[in-house]
């Protein structure tokens, strides 16, 4: 009975296919989906924090062209950058909250150092109308945007993976499928209100 | 299981995250009525077509997409974090190379902005753009010739943005066909297996007359037709193909912002 048997087999094939149509509306693929979205907005963020430490430098050595005065704060900056810096961030940093403290910890201090740097400068005409320092310091400013919205993409999407990972049906996907899917970190609030800092022209 | 769940969900983490997305959506933004958005009221007609003109050609060579808006108010917000929503809502720019960029003037607050998308950022820097707002925007604002610094900042957005020849015709060589892209793949794919599926069950069942198969497979049709003509029906925020001028009408094509550009006060 071949006639028979590859209807059975168109059956079951059907089936196969229903199933697994029933399954993804089921939300099946979400998890992985979420994470993969949230890794993504992480590395995002983690690229404009590299992005960041990588104009530190150049800054530093042009306030110290004129503002050589200012030991103090320029340290400051060297320091909490090679701090941030040395911080080694793994993909698992987003579930391990220690180390996640520790970079944002890091990563604050820094802006911190720099907003003073940029504070001092404004009592330094000839360095305030240097084009180089202008354009470092625009590109700062950028960057410092960037982060803020990097940090606010990061947030959401860690947000959206979390909620899917404690509620239905996620929940029962993350406890059978899914069980190394774990809850990410996500930056508190309070430095992300902090705004990039604002230069009066 | 439950009492882990309990444990994981801290309250206060979650109520801060509910805080953050009501925030994020409490602002409102002007409808996207044409490549100049005029909402406080302080541009005239001719300089709004001259505007209107000079970003279209833009957008007609590269697909550039450059968009001017007035505001009425930031509504307590930083231009910063308005000018990244305000793009990101608008979906100006083509959504494969996020090529948009917006000047925001918001004349109450005193604050203008040009905001860059993500795929003009190489051409559009922080630097230049804060050039472009301290040279040609700032000093005819301060005269109290907003008018004047809104077409004179243009200009040199558009003379950057097309200014390289060589970064031009490259961006341009890589613009995508502007063939509607509604369907995915993997769509694609499941209806013709179902197709395929029902055919071989009509071909095996033999018996089964042209009668049954034939409404089987039209309505199948039908239903793949469907998502074919629902996104080509062009909504007026973004569409999924690239950003579109035709029969009057203008929307952003899908492009997205990531805080690139900068801002200036006057």
């Amino acid at each position: 009975m071949p006639l028979a048997i590859t209807s059975r087999l168109v059956r079951n094939l059907v089936a196969v296919m229903a199933l697994g149509l029933l399954l993804s509306g089921c939300g099946v693929n979400n998890i992985p989906t979420y994470d993969e979205q949230a890794k993504a907005k992480w590395a995002d963020v983690n690229n404009q924090y590299q992005r960041r430490a990588d104009l530190i430098p150049n800054l530093v050595e042009t306030v110290r062209g004129y503002a050589r005065q200012e030991r103090e704060t320029l340290e400051a900056v060297v320091n909490a950058r090679a701090k941030a810096t040395s911080i080694q961030v793994t993909p698992d940093i987003v579930n391990d909250p220690a180390k996640f403290k520790q970079f944002q910890e890091a990563q604050s201090q820094l802006s911190g150092a720099l907003g003073r740097l940029i504070a001092v400068s404004e009592n330094y005409p000839d360095l305030k109308s240097n084009q180089n320092f202008l354009a470092l310091q625009s590109q700062l400013e950028g960057t410092e945007n960037r982060i803020s919205v990097a940090r606010r993409d990061y947030i959401e999407s860690v947000r959206v993976f979390n909620t899917e990972l404690r509620t239905f049906p996620g929940v029962l996907w993350a406890s059978t499928l899914y069980r190394s899917h774990k809850p990410m970190e996500t930056f508190t609030v309070t430095e992300d209100a902090r705004r990039p800092p604002n230069v009066k022209f | 299981m439950l009492d882990r769940i309990g444990v994981l969900t801290t309250p206060v983490t979650l109520a801060i995250l509910f805080a953050l997305v009501v925030i994020a959506h409490a602002l409102t933004f002007p409808a996207l009525t044409g490549r100049v958005v005029d909402e406080a009221n302080i541009l005239d007609a001719a300089t709004r077509q001259t505007l209107t003109d000079k970003v279209a050609a833009v957008e007609a060579k590269s697909g550039d997409q450059i968009v001017v808006v007035t505001l009425k108010s930031l509504q307590g917000t930083s231009i910063e974090d308005y000018g990244y929503q305000l793009g990101r809502h608008w979906a100006i720019g083509e959504k494969t190379r996020n090529n948009g960029a917006v000047l925001i003037v918001a004349p109450n607050e005193r604050k203008v902005r040009i905001e860059v998308g993500y795929g003009l950022e190489g051409a559009l820097t922080d630097a230049v753009t804060q050039l472009i707002i301290q040279n040609a925007i700032l000093p005819r604002f301060r005269a109290n010739d907003v008018a004047g610094g809104i077409v004179r900042g243009v200009d040199d957005i558009v003379q950057v943005v097309s200014g390289d020849a060589e970064e031009y015709k490259r961006r341009a060589a890589q613009r995508p066909d502007r063939a509607p892209q509604g369907v995915d793949a993997a769509t694609v794919m499941l209806v013709l297996m179902v197709i395929f599926v029902i055919f071989s069950i009509m071909r095996r069942s033999g018996g089964g007359g042209p009668g049954i198969g034939g409404p089987g497979i039209g309505r199948r049709r039908g239903g793949f037709a469907a998502p074919i003509f629902i996104p080509s029906g062009g909504s007026w925020s973004s569409g999924s193909s690239g950003g579109s001028f035709g029969g009057g009408g203008f929307s952003g094509g899908g492009g997205s912002f990531g805080g690139g550009g900068s801002s200036g006060s006057w």
